[in-house]
């Protein structure tokens, strides 16, 4: 479980978080939802602790971020997985080696052990035949997977993902959504993902955290967020006619 | 950044397999231009002292001499420092650039690896072999010297190699040595420094290495300056 308590971070003059707590459960799927430039990414890179905040805390379980150490944050990071945007593969490496590297660099396990269990990761995230290609010569869906069984491989307390479905189709977004909710049941993780798609937040949205303007508006599941009556989130959620119709249907 | 690069080191296993790929990339990948350049130069040198050795009264050897101090002293080290700084610096800070622009540092980050001695530690200790880059364009610069001055008829072969061993010190060689070390931490941190707190996207990389070459190339003149006027003056 990860408690957010209060945060603000401000750039320069622009205060981009102003204020923001939240509680992302384990074994759920939480959702920060929001427009562009709302501040979502600056969220989830504060909760990885790639920005330190201005004011507030980020607790993990009973460890506070705000108050680690380097080195202490190093530690709390091994326990965590991520999946960025554009899926941050290493290009030097294959698809395997991009697996198996967080577990050589932080165990002590030779690499016949490793490999095995890259392919279990491999095998779980339905990659075939994609081990020993460059990344460069697979496609995004493709890359998504990697960048999934590279954030499971060190069976990770907690998994971020920066928008897991940007550039990819609608189908392979949903396969893409469903295989981070199967993950997140399967190993009873704390899964936060940062998005804007609104097939994830029907899909798969258990916890959703709307942010507008660096602000928490509205929180609830992808169940309340079609009875809301809050005008930011209705006109966020329901901006295209269709969604619009099908909420209608819906109430 | 320095600090960290020396700080919580990587795994040696992985270390070890990062220093030889730079040491392919940046050492090994630069010998054949570095050649090239160095025979050639070493060539033109010779010929441009020939040419300017109108006085019958001056001996022939003083070829041979002009063309070892000039390649000893300033080709080699550092005109062929500022040459790596375009090709060894650019590729560091687009590189590295790359890995920023594309989240592939804050991945790192995110796995708790200090990412400064994974990326910049690795370059450091490679460029440590780049006196023996200076080694062969010493050496190059003087044959390039040697050919281009026989065959080219403006002195004989004896001449030319009695120049390279008249009034010789050995200190400058060590002179030379000292400053090519000096240059070839310039060479691993400047750029590294450009590529690794890059910000922005595709084009901020090419910026990014243009900026990395500039800074690179007159600290390097710099460096120079001083050192000469610290060891030779």
């Amino acid at each position: 479980m990860i408690h957010v308590e209060n945060i603000t971070k401000s750039f320069d003059e622009t205060e981009v978080l102003r204020g923001i707590s939240a509680i992302f459960k384990k074994g759920k799927t939480n959702l920060i939802i929001g427009q562009s430039g709302s501040g979502k990414t600056v969220f989830l890179k504060s909760l990885l602790g790639l920005f330190d905040t201005d004011t507030g805390s980020i607790k993990f379980e009973k460890k506070v971020l705000n108050d680690m150490t380097d080195k202490e944050r190093a530690i709390l990071r091994q326990e965590m997985g991520m999946v960025f945007q554009g899926s941050a593969l290493f290009d030097s490496m294959s698809v395997e080696e991009n697996i198996m590297f967080p577990m050589q660099m932080f165990t002590k396990e030779i690499d016949s052990v490793i490999k095995d269990k890259a392919n279990i990761a491999i095998k779980r995230v339905n990659l075939i035949n994609a081990n020993h290609k460059l990344t460069d010569e697979i496609s995004g869906g493709m890359k998504k997977r990697v960048a999934i069984a590279r954030a499971i491989i060190m069976n990770p307390k907690y998994l971020f993902c920066d928008e897991p479905n940007s550039g990819l189709d609608p189908k392979t977004s949903i396969l893409i959504d469903n295989l981070i909710q199967e993950i997140t049941n399967e190993y009873n993780i704390t899964t936060v993902i940062n998005t804007h798609d609104m097939n994830s937040v029907m899909e798969i949205g258990e916890n959703i955290i709307f942010i507008q303007n660096g602000q928490k508006e509205w929180e609830g599941s992808n169940q309340e967020i079609f009875k809301t009556d809050n005008k930011a989130v209705t006109d966020f959620v329901y901006s295209s006619n269709l969604f619009k119709k099908v909420r209608k249907l819906y109430l | 950044m320095l600090r960290n690069t020396f700080g919580k080191f990587t795994k040696w296993r992985i270390l070890k397999q990062l220093i030889l790929k730079d040491i392919d990339t940046l050492i090994i990948g630069s010998i054949g231009i570095v050649s090239f350049i160095s025979f050639f130069v070493g060539g033109v040198v010779a010929i441009q002292t020939a040419l300017n050795l109108e006085n019958p009264l001056l001996p022939k050897n003083l070829i041979g001499f002009a063309t070892r101090q000039s390649v000893i002293l300033e080709f080699a080290p550092t005109f062929i420092s500022v040459i790596m700084a375009g090709k060894v610096g650019s590729y560091i800070t687009s590189s590295l650039g790359t890995m920023r622009v594309t989240e592939q540092i804050d991945a790192l980050e995110v796995m708790g690896i200090n990412t400064y001695n994974y990326l910049i530690f690795p370059k450091i200790i490679s460029l440590s072999l780049y006196p023996l880059i200076i080694c062969v364009s010493m050496f190059l610069g003087i044959f390039g010297g040697y050919i281009a001055c026989v065959y080219g008829g403006f002195s004989s072969s004896a001449d030319f190699i009695e120049g390279i061993q008249m009034d010789f010190i050995p200190f400058h060689v060590g002179y030379a040595f000292i400053k090519t070390l000096f240059f070839s931490f310039i060479l691993a941190t400047i750029p590294s420094y450009h590529g690794y707190f890059m910000t922005g996207g595709a084009l901020e990389v090419g910026k990014a290495s243009t900026v990395s070459f500039v800074w690179t190339s007159v600290i390097i003149i710099l460096v120079n300056y001083l050192i000469t006027q610290l060891l030779l003056t």
